[in-house]
C-alpha cells in the first residue's frame, strides 16, 4: 500500500517501537484525510525526534527539549495547520519539562505524542525521567536514585483536557488514540509506551505486553478523580486508552483576532496602518 | 535658554508623575525636552532621581549641572546639591530643612488640606510651572489626560495651590510644537509594529520589558500575538516556530535572558529562519546592576551561539534610530534568512526625548518569500544551493503537495540529516556566503563634526547623543574633532573608519564597558591604532560634559 506520507526508510534499530508508531501516525493522518502539506511534525532531538525525516509532512526538527515552543508559534501563526509535537521521554519530560508544564496551561490546539521507552536511546542507555527507581543503566551503575516522573498524572493536574496512553504493540488502538488526539480541540497529551530493544532490558516488549490493559467500555473519561487514579496506576497493571477528555477553550480562541480572523500569517502588512500609534506621543 | 530640573525622592513618591507632567507641558509649549531617568532596583524606598532638561535648541544628552532641584526627601538634597548651578534653587517641603537659599513650601500640609497626600507631586509641578512661566492651560490639559474623575479634581486643586505658592521667575513663551516625545523602547516597538511584527514572545526582564508591554498594549488593535512564555529558552524557539509558519516574529530580553536564548540563536543560524531579537543591555555580570546601563554585551552578542553562522547585529543610537532600525531589521532578517539582533541599552530604553515624528512612508516591507512553482512535482528543497546562499523560502501549508522541512542537524538541500563531507562543506559555504550580500547592506557609522578631524572619537549605540553634544561644543571652541558612532556593527562596517582614521592624529574610543570591546573590534578589523580610550562602567550613562572633561584630561596628559 502506498501512502501520501511515505518518504525514506527510517534508520532505527530493528525491533524499535518507533516503527510501529510511525506506521500508526501515517495511518491516522491518512484516515483523517489531512493533506500532507497541511500537517506539521515538530520535534526536538532523540530517536523519536527524527520522525520528520521519515514522513512526507512539513517538519520542524529543532533542539533537544524544545519541540513545544515552536509548535505553539506555528499553530498561532497558522491555525489551519494540523500541528503534532512528537518527541521522546527525555526530550519532553526532562530537558523540555518547563515547556511541557506551561504548554498544558495554554491549551493550544496541538497533539503531543511522547514516545516513552523509559530510557535514553540516542545517547546510549542513560536513565530518563521515566526510568524506574533502582534500574541499572549505562550511567547509573548502581541504579537510578530519583523517582520517575508520572507524566499522565502531571498533565492531568496541570489541567490538560485530553490525557491518554497508548502502546506501540497495539497499532489499531494507537491509530484511534492518535486520531482522537488530533481531532481534540486543545492540547492533547498521548504518552506512548515503546520498547527500546537495545538499551532498556527491563521495560521490554514483553514487559509492556504483560501489563497493559485497555480501559473498560464503561470507563467515564470525564471523571477527573477516576482519571487521576488511572494515571497513578503503574505496576503489575497499566491502563491504556483515553484517561481523561473534557472540552476546554483553546489558547488561540482567546485571541479574538485569531478566533474570528484569517490565519495570522495571511495578515496584510502595511506600515501606514501603524502611523496612528504616533498620536499617543504628541 | 537651557534649563534642567532634577526631581529626586524615594521610589513610590511620585517622581514619575512630576516628570510626566513636566515633559508633556514643556513639550507642548514648543520646547525640546530630554529626561534622564535614574532608578534603583526597588519598588519602594531607596533614592531615585530624574532630570528634565529643556531648551529652545536641540538637546541630545543630559546636563550634569541643574537649575532646580525638587527634593521629596532630605537625601535628595544631600546627593545633588553640589550639582546645582550658581543661582540655582532647591525646593522642598518645609518639614525637611531650614537653611538659606532653599525654598520651603508646605507641600504636605496643603496635600492634607486637599485631602490626599498623593497630590504632593502635582503641587510641586505647580510650583515649577509657575516659576518657569509655563502656560497654565497647557498644564491643566496635561492633568486632564493623566488623571480621571475625582482624582483629577484633587490634582487640579493641587495645581492651583502650587501655582499660588510662588512667583514667575523665567518666562517660557509658547512656541510651535510639532514633535513627539518618546523613549527608545517605545520607538523600537513602534518600528517593529510598522514592519508588521505579528508575533512577540518573551519573558519580562528589565530593561527590555517595555518593548513587550508596548506591543501588548497594541495587541488587539493591531492583531499581534504577545505571548509571555515560561522562559527565554522557549521564547526564541517559539519565535522561530512562528517565523517558520510565516509571521514576522520577534523576541527580546536583557543580557541574562539573552544568554538563555543563545542555544536557539544557533538554531536560527542552521534553520536559516529569519527572526529579530532585542538585547537591552544592562550591567552584568549576572544580575549586576539591573536598572542601570552598560555596553558590555557587544563581544558576547556578535559571537553568541555554538558553531559558525551568519547574523547581523545593530546597535541603536537614539529613539529615532530605534524606530527605523527595528523596521529595517525585519527586512534584512527575511532577505538573508538570518537572525538580526537589535542591541539597545538601559539608558536609551528609558530616557524620553522630543524628536520629529517618524515617517511611516519610509518603511518598506520586503518579505522575500518565494512564489511556489506551478506544476513542479519535484520535492521542495528548503536549502537549495544558490549563488547568494539564500534559498527560495516557501511557507508550510501554502502550496499543495509541497512540504517544508527545516532541521537543526547538518542537512542536505531537502532538509534531511546528512553527515557527508560534501554536504557539510557545501552547506557551511552556502550559509556563510550570505555574508557577502549582507556586507553590501551595511550602513557606515554616523559621522559627526568636521570632515577630516584631527581627533576622531569612536563609539556605538546610545552614546550617540553625548558624542554629538561633545563634538558640537568642542568644535565651537575651535577643536578639530569629529566622531563616528556605529549603528550597524556586525558584520563590521570598516570603510569610513579606515578613511577617516588614516588622516586623524588621534583616535579615541568612547565606550560604556571596562575592556574596550569596540576598540578590540577595530583592532581586529582594521590596521588603525587607538590613541586612548574613555571607558565608563559604573552603570551610569556618560553625557557630553563627561566626554569633554575626560577628553581634555587625555589631551593635556
Amino acid at each position: 500500500m502506498t501512502c501520501e506520507y511515505d518518504l525514506y526508510d527510517p534508520s532505527w534499530c530493528p525491533g524499535c517501537g518507533n516503527y510501529m508508531i510511525i506506521k500508526a501516525l501515517k495511518q491516522a493522518l491518512e484516515e483523517l484525510e489531512i493533506p500532507s502539506h497541511m500537517a506539521v511534525i515538530v520535534t526536538g532531538i532523540g530517536q523519536a525526534a527524527k520522525m520528520p525525516h521519515y514522513i512526507a509532512a512539513n517538519g520542524f526538527n529543532g533542539l533537544h527539549g524544545r519541540a513545544l515552543p515552536p509548535a505553539i508559534g506555528i499553530k498561532l501563526s497558522n491555525k489551519d495547520l494540523t500541528v503534532i509535537a512528537e518527541s521522546g521521554d527525555g526530550d519532553t519530560y526532562g530537558e523540555g519539562g518547563n515547556h511541557f508544564i506551561h504548554t498544558i496551561r495554554r491549551n493550544i490546539n496541538i497533539a503531543h505524542f511522547v514516545h516513552d521507552n523509559q530510557i535514553y536511546g540516542l545517547t546510549k542507555g542513560q536513565g530518563s525521567p521515566t526510568t524506574a527507581m533502582g534500574q541499572v543503566t549505562t550511567l547509573q551503575y548502581d541504579g537510578v536514585k530519583v523517582e520517575p516522573v508520572k507524566p499522565l498524572a502531571l498533565s492531568l493536574t496541570m489541567g490538560a483536557g485530553f490525557v491518554a496512553r497508548g502502546f506501540s504493540g497495539d497499532i489499531p488502538q494507537l491509530v484511534e488514540l492518535m486520531k482522537e488526539a488530533i481531532l481534540y480541540s486543545g492540547y492533547a497529551h498521548l504518552d506512548i509506551f515503546q520498547p527500546c530493544v537495545v538499551w532498556n532490558k527491563v521495560n521490554t516488549f514483553q514487559w509492556y505486553k504483560d501489563r497493559v490493559y485497555k480501559l473498560p467500555e464503561d470507563y467515564d473519561y470525564t471523571d477527573f478523580n477516576a482519571a487521576y487514579k488511572k494515571a497513578m496506576e503503574f505496576g503489575d497493571k497499566i491502563p491504556t486508552g483515553i484517561l481523561f477528555k473534557v472540552e476546554k477553550e483553546t489558547y488561540e480562541d482567546r485571541f479574538e483576532f485569531i478566533k474570528n480572523g484569517p490565519p495570522l500569517v495571511d495578515a496584510e502588512l502595511n506600515p501606514m496602518d501603524a502611523e496612528k500609534l504616533l498620536n499617543d506621543f504628541y | 535658554m537651557d534649563y534642567t530640573i532634577l526631581i529626586g525622592g524615594a521610589a513610590g513618591q511620585g517622581i514619575e508623575t512630576v516628570v510626566l507632567l513636566l515633559e508633556k507641558t514643556i513639550k507642548r509649549s514648543g520646547y525640546n525636552v530630554f529626561t534622564y531617568k535614574n532608578y534603583m532596583s526597588m519598588v519602594r524606598g531607596g533614592h531615585n532621581f530624574m532630570q528634565v532638561r529643556f531648551s529652545d535648541k536641540a538637546i541630545s544628552t543630559y546636563s550634569t549641572k541643574v537649575d532646580m532641584i525638587f527634593a521629596m526627601t532630605a537625601e535628595t538634597v544631600a546627593f545633588h546639591k553640589n550639582n546645582l548651578k550658581d543661582g540655582g534653587l532647591i525646593i522642598l517641603d518645609e518639614n525637611f530643612h531650614n537653611e538659606e537659599n532653599f525654598m520651603h513650601y508646605p507641600f504636605q500640609k496643603l496635600a492634607k488640606e486637599i485631602g490626599n497626600e498623593k497630590v504632593v507631586p502635582t503641587i510641586g509641578f505647580g510650583v515649577i510651572g509657575r516659576y518657569f512661566g509655563l502656560d497654565k492651560d497647557i498644564a491643566i490639559n496635561t492633568l486632564k489626560e493623566t488623571f480621571k474623575d475625582k482624582i483629577l479634581q484633587l490634582n487640579l486643586e493641587a495645581l492651583d495651590k502650587g501655582f499660588d505658592l510662588t512667583e514667575t521667575n523665567k518666562q517660557l513663551d509658547k512656541r510651535e510644537d510639532k514633535n513627539i516625545i518618546i523613549n527608545g523602547n517605545q520607538a523600537l516597538a513602534m518600528g517593529a509594529i510598522a514592519a508588521g511584527v505579528k508575533y512577540y514572545c518573551g519573558y519580562p526582564m528589565t530593561p527590555s520589558t517595555s518593548v513587550m508591554s508596548y506591543i501588548s498594549g497594541k495587541s488587539k488593535e493591531m492583531g499581534i500575538v504577545v505571548d509571555q512564555i515560561e522562559d527565554e529558552v522557549g521564547a526564541l524557539n517559539m519565535a522561530l516556530g512562528a517565523s517558520y509558519a510565516g509571521t514576522r516574529a520577534m523576541t527580546g530580553s536583557s543580557g541574562g535572558g539573552f544568554a538563555l536564548m543563545v542555544e536557539a540563536l544557533s538554531l536560527a543560524g542552521i534553520l536559516e529562519q529569519p527572526v529579530v531579537v532585542v538585547n537591552a543591555q544592562r550591567p552584568g555580570p549576572a544580575t549586576g546592576l539591573s536598572t542601570r546601563t552598560e555596553q558590555a554585551d557587544l563581544r558576547f552578542v556578535i559571537h553568541a551561539g555554538h558553531g559558525e553562522f551568519p547574523r547581523m547585529v545593530i546597535t541603536l543610537r537614539n529613539p529615532e534610530d530605534s524606530f527605523y532600525q527595528a523596521a529595517r531589521a525585519f527586512n534584512i532578517a527575511e532577505k538573508y534568512q538570518i537572525p538580526v539582533i537589535l542591541m539597545t541599552e538601559e539608558y536609551l530604553t528609558d530616557y524620553m526625548t522630543t524628536t520629529k515624528p517618524f515617517d511611516f512612508s519610509k518603511i518598506t516591507i520586503e518579505r522575500n518569500i518565494a512564489e511556489p512553482e506551478e506544476g513542479n512535482t519535484e520535492r521542495y528543497k528548503r536549502y537549495k544551493y544558490t549563488e547568494t546562499g539564500v534559498s527560495p523560502r516557501l511557507l508550510p501549508g501554502k502550496t499543495k503537495d509541497t512540504v517544508v522541512l527545516v532541521d537543526s542537524h547538518e542537512h542536505n538541500e531537502y532538509g534531511n540529516i546528512d553527515e557527508s563531507i560534501e554536504t557539510r562543506n557545501s552547506m557551511m559555504r552556502k550559509r556563510m556566503k550570505k555574508l557577502d550580500g549582507l556586507k553590501d547592506e551595511l550602513m557606515e557609522p554616523d559621522q559627526l563634526g568636521v570632515d577630516n578631524p584631527e581627533i576622531l572619537l569612536v563609539g556605538f549605540g546610545a552614546t550617540h547623543g553625548a558624542l554629538a553634544d561633545a563634538v558640537q561644543r568642542l568644535s565651537s571652541e575651535g577643536m578639530s574633532v569629529g566622531a563616528l558612532v556605529y549603528g550597524d556593527i556586525w558584520p563590521f562596517p570598516d570603510k569610513l573608519i579606515n578613511s577617516l582614521g588614516k588622516n586623524a592624529d588621534k583616535i579615541i574610543t568612547v565606550e560604556q564597558n571596562m575592556t574596550g570591546q569596540l576598540e578590540s573590534l577595530i583592532l581586529e578589523k582594521t590596521r588603525l591604532q587607538i590613541y586612548d580610550r574613555i571607558l565608563k562602567y559604573d552603570g551610569r550613562a556618560i553625557n557630553g560634559d563627561e566626554i569633554i572633561h575626560r577628553l581634555n584630561a587625555i589631551l593635556e596628559s
